[in-house]
């Protein structure tokens, strides 16, 4: 009866650890949430929010949620699916190896499933309370990030940011088209005012998590042409923004406060690019990248701000006040 | 008479259940409430093109042809 009782014991210590091992691998709601890179979600939702405020008309209330959501969810679709494929990537690098499949909370297959299922669904939703043109656009935003960002460029070339940076660029000119049933001048601005913040934005990144980059293997401008390049990208691709930020003040979305706004930021952001192409390697590991990580929060601040000024614009038209 | 002990993996599950019947419950709310504008606030509807069906001025609505909108 002892030895009975003794294996008995054991059996159910065992089953217990067991028990434990299979809850604790079991993913839950919040993993599959952050498989759709929330943090991301939010930028997407705020851009593309601007993109729906600013247009000179606008689809009745439940539809326009219905809109920002499923833009929302498209984003977050395509970012499931780029974690399903970059998984040993993410598995690599430290920044990314807690993501919910490297850590192995999800199965590569359910992220797969769940990003095209709510990859499919978006875009029909979207179709159905805005209209096919912005439908379109998200199908084509989806698409350009996973295959031709994540697939195909991610790994083959270091312009693989300013490309794929396209993918980013699209929410407020998705929001645009789902008021209006078109693309407009207006909404190739906001997508070009993204398109070139990308660049500087994630190369200040990359300037402070190259031993990230470079064991992934990830051909990033720090890892294939060195950091003295990497600076000077940075410093030409800020300058390059700047009339791109300003011109979208002289079009019907912008007006003085959003130009006096983005003047301010263009000048702090080419003051903290050119500080950065100033520095060199050993100034920079000296202060442990301490001006790197500062013009990188500031980027993150400037398209803030700068969505928040043409949103404060169209408020003021609202209001009938601040048009050029 | 006897319950048989709820199984684990209710309780495992819950939060993943929970959050799965939240979304369903929210699309399903959503669904309505995006049907219920869209027929309120939607375009003037085509539908009713049948022999004898007549556009606001009283003229006989030929089938196949958009019918007279009314200028509010």
């Amino acid at each position: 009866m002892a030895d009975t009782g003794l294996i008995s014991d054991v059996t159910m210590d065992l089953t217990a650890d067991l028990s434990a091992d299979v809850a604790a691998a079991e993913p839950q709601f919040a993993d599959f949430v952050q498989l759709l890179k929330p943090r991301v979600m939010s930028l997407v939702i705020f851009t593309a929010l601007v993109g729906m405020i600013v247009a000179p008309v606008h689809l009745p209330p439940v539809a326009s949620f219905t809109a920002i959501l499923f833009i929302a969810l498209g984003a977050g679709a395509s970012g499931a699916l780029n974690m399903w494929w970059d998984a040993d990537i993410d598995a690599v690098m430290k920044r990314t190896s807690r993501r919910p499949i490297p850590s192995g909370r999800i199965q590569p297959g359910e992220a797969f499933g769940l990003g095209i299922a709510l990859s499919a669904g978006s875009v029909i939703m979207l179709g159905l309370a805005a209209n096919l043109v912005a439908a379109g656009l998200l199908a084509f935003t989806i698409f350009f990030y996973v295959v031709v960002y994540s697939m195909w460029l991610k790994r083959l070339t270091p312009q693989n940011i300013v490309i794929g940076g396209a993918a980013g660029a699209f929410p407020p000119m998705i929001g645009w088209a789902a008021m209006t049933g078109s693309v407009s001048m207006e909404a190739c601005l906001m997508f070009a005012l993204i398109f070139m913040w990308t660049p500087p934005h994630f190369w200040a990144l990359a300037l402070f998590m190259k031993e990230d980059y470079s064991e992934a293997k990830v051909p990033m401008l720090t890892v294939t042409h060195g950091r003295k390049v990497t600076r000077r990208h940075i410093m030409v691709y800020t300058v390059l923004l700047v009339p791109v930020a300003m011109a979208l003040g002289f079009t019907s979305i912008g007006g003085p406060v959003y130009l006096v706004t983005a003047g301010l930021m263009n000048a702090g952001f080419l003051f903290g690019a050119w500080a950065i192409l100033r520095r060199d390697e050993d100034m920079a590991t000296a202060d442990k990248y301490k001006v790197e990580k500062h013009v990188f929060t500031f980027s993150l601040l400037y398209l803030f701000v700068l969505f928040g000024a043409l949103f404060a614009e169209a408020v003021l038209h609202g209001l009938g006040y601040g048009a050029l | 008479m006897t319950f048989k002990p709820e199984h684990e993996i209710y309780r495992r599950r819950f939060s993943r259940n929970v959050g799965v019947a939240v979304a369903l419950a929210g699309f399903v709310v959503l669904s309505f409430l995006l049907t219920v504008e869209k027929v309120t606030h939607g375009d003037p509807m085509h539908a009713i093109q049948g022999k004898g069906a007549v556009n606001p001025d009283g003229t006989p609505i030929v089938p196949g042809q958009t019918p007279m909108q009314v200028d509010n």
